[in-house]
């Protein structure tokens, strides 16, 4: 089973091995500037005018959460689709239990304005 | 064993990443062009070979370019993240299935790198390493605003990451696996057109027993084809979705503080990205190596009759890539048309997409598909 893995191994091997023989290539043609003002960052504040949006950025930890919860619950539902064929109106049922509370907290997010970015 | 890896990694190799990509980037300036073109008889957005040497001076023109090098920056991770984001996209093309099976006398071969049982979950979690490079991208930068502004782009691509793989939960339970090689078998058949109609009035004669439809993924599940790629194109950052790296508002994308190379790599993992979007959309909804009408049997027994087992299978391959090259060309056209004809989505309109509409629609599509089987079942 693990045999049927090689393929990525060998493609992500020779896929890196192109990858790195460009960038030499690259290294090899290409000028580089070591001049001083070119070394800074090229859209920097340094010094911004207004201080970082502390809570604009809260909102992403967020995304995370919603993202995790929802994709474990995806992680449940593939397994359950595969064998779906062989299983009964039961079967149907308890993912419906199991979704419905996801379901709520995704509708009590849109709600609360959770989802407003 | 090892031959047969390594010619079809040769294969995706040179063909994919090295032939079609590269061309991807001329020919979709080229469609954007014809679209925004308003002299018809100027000829811009037409199919000639007019400008075919773009690609190759682009690429050289990128491998001979100066490379920026900010001091400030975390300069191991700024130098791996064009690794990290090129190479998954190129490793993604190894599940992807260009033909079925065939029997050479005693040898048998699929036209697959990488057939694993859990092909769809190798893809999912390709594309959140993508997400990776834009995270890193960004904070390797330096740059303050780029702080803020990079975690836009992933937390975009994370959003509809989420979609693409709620809105092919659909397609799971009626194709019963996870494999792309067998999802694209299973579509090798036909289907009859009125026949879940005939389910639901309980009818007893069959009607119109003639019509019939591919087997295709479209028919049983369109809408989960219209999510998937809306959420496909979000998850690539592509347009209409391309707000974080949008071409005309490059402030402070992940790949702005890049030069040379890494941005040419950047630039080219997209292309990359556009192809194994476009090979998925039509492995998993249009049938992906199967032509629509032949089936695998009966090309072998039609062909196999007249001209041999060994021709036939050989006739077979060269039908089921051309097949299969020919429905890649129309989803990338259909990827590079939605760019050329669709207005830029802000981030807000993007989000609210996602979560307030695709995912709703999404989960409303599993616990349809999951009746409609049931039902179906019951009554046959």
């Amino acid at each position: 089973m693990l045999a049927d893995y090689v393929g990525l191994l060998v493609i992500g091997a020779l896929g890196a091995l192109l990858v790195g023989v460009l960038l030499g290539l690259n290294r090899l043609f290409g000028t580089r500037e070591v001049a001083a003002p070119t070394d800074e960052p090229f859209a920097t504040d340094e010094k911004p005018a207004t201080a970082p949006d502390q809570e604009r950025a809260a909102k992403f930890a967020l995304v995370a959460i919603l993202f995790v919860l929802l994709q474990v619950a995806a992680m449940f539902l593939y397994p359950w689709a595969t064998v779906f064929s062989e299983l009964s109106w039961f079967a149907y049922g308890a993912i419906v239990v199991f979704a419905l509370p996801l379901a709520v907290g995704l509708i009590y997010q849109w709600l609360k304005g959770g989802l407003e970015w | 064993m090892p031959t047969e890896l390594a010619l079809k990694t040769l294969l995706i190799l040179l063909v994919v990443v090295g032939g079609i990509a590269p061309l991807m980037s001329w020919i979709e300036r080229k469609r954007a062009g014809g679209a925004q073109a308003n002299v018809r008889r100027s000829g811009i957005g037409e199919l000639t070979p007019a400008g075919k040497h773009h690609p190759l001076a682009e690429k050289v023109a990128l491998l001979g370019s100066a490379r920026f090098a900010s001091a400030a920056a975390q300069r191991v991770l700024q130098r791996a993240i064009p690794l990290i984001v090129a190479i998954p996209a190129i490793i993604a093309f190894a599940v992807i299935p260009l033909g079925g099976e065939y029997q050479f006398g005693d040898t048998r071969f699929s036209l697959v790198l990488s057939d694993a049982d859990w092909g769809m979950l190798t893809l999912f979690a390709l594309a959140m390493l993508g997400t990776y490079g834009s995270v890193i991208a960004g904070c390797s930068n330096d740059a303050e605003p780029a702080l803020l502004r990079s975690v836009r782009a992933p937390a975009q691509m994370l959003s509809y990451q989420l979609a693409m793989g709620l809105s092919l939960v659909g397609l799971f339970m009626v194709f019963e696996t996870l494999k792309l090689s067998e999802i694209a078998m299973a579509q090798d058949t036909t289907l009859r057109a009125l026949g879940l109609f005939e389910h639901a009035f309980g009818l007893s004669r069959p009607l119109l027993e003639w019509a019939r439809l591919p087997a295709w993924g479209v028919i049983y599940q369109p809408l989960a084809f219209v999510l998937f790629l809306a959420s496909i194109t979000a998850a690539n950052a592509r347009a209409p979705f391309d707000l974080p790296e949008g071409d005309a508002e490059q402030i402070a994308s992940k790949h702005f503080e890049y030069s040379g190379l890494h941005f040419g790599l950047f630039f080219n993992s997209e292309s990359v990205q556009i192809v194994v979007s476009a090979g998925l959309l039509a492995t998993l909804f249009l049938g992906g190596w199967s032509v629509p009408y032949l089936s695998s049997d009966f090309i072998l027994y039609g062909v196999g009759r007249w001209l041999g087992d060994g021709f036939a299978n050989g006739f077979l391959l060269l039908i089921h890539v051309a097949a299969f090259v020919a429905k890649l060309a129309a989803m990338i056209g259909v990827q590079l048309a939605l760019r050329a004809a669709v207005r830029r989505m802000s981030y807000l309109r993007a989000m609210d997409l996602c979560w307030k509409v695709i995912l709703p629609l999404a989960f409303g599509n599993i616990l349809a598909t999951g009746l409609v089987l049931l039902a179906v079942r019951q009554s046959a």
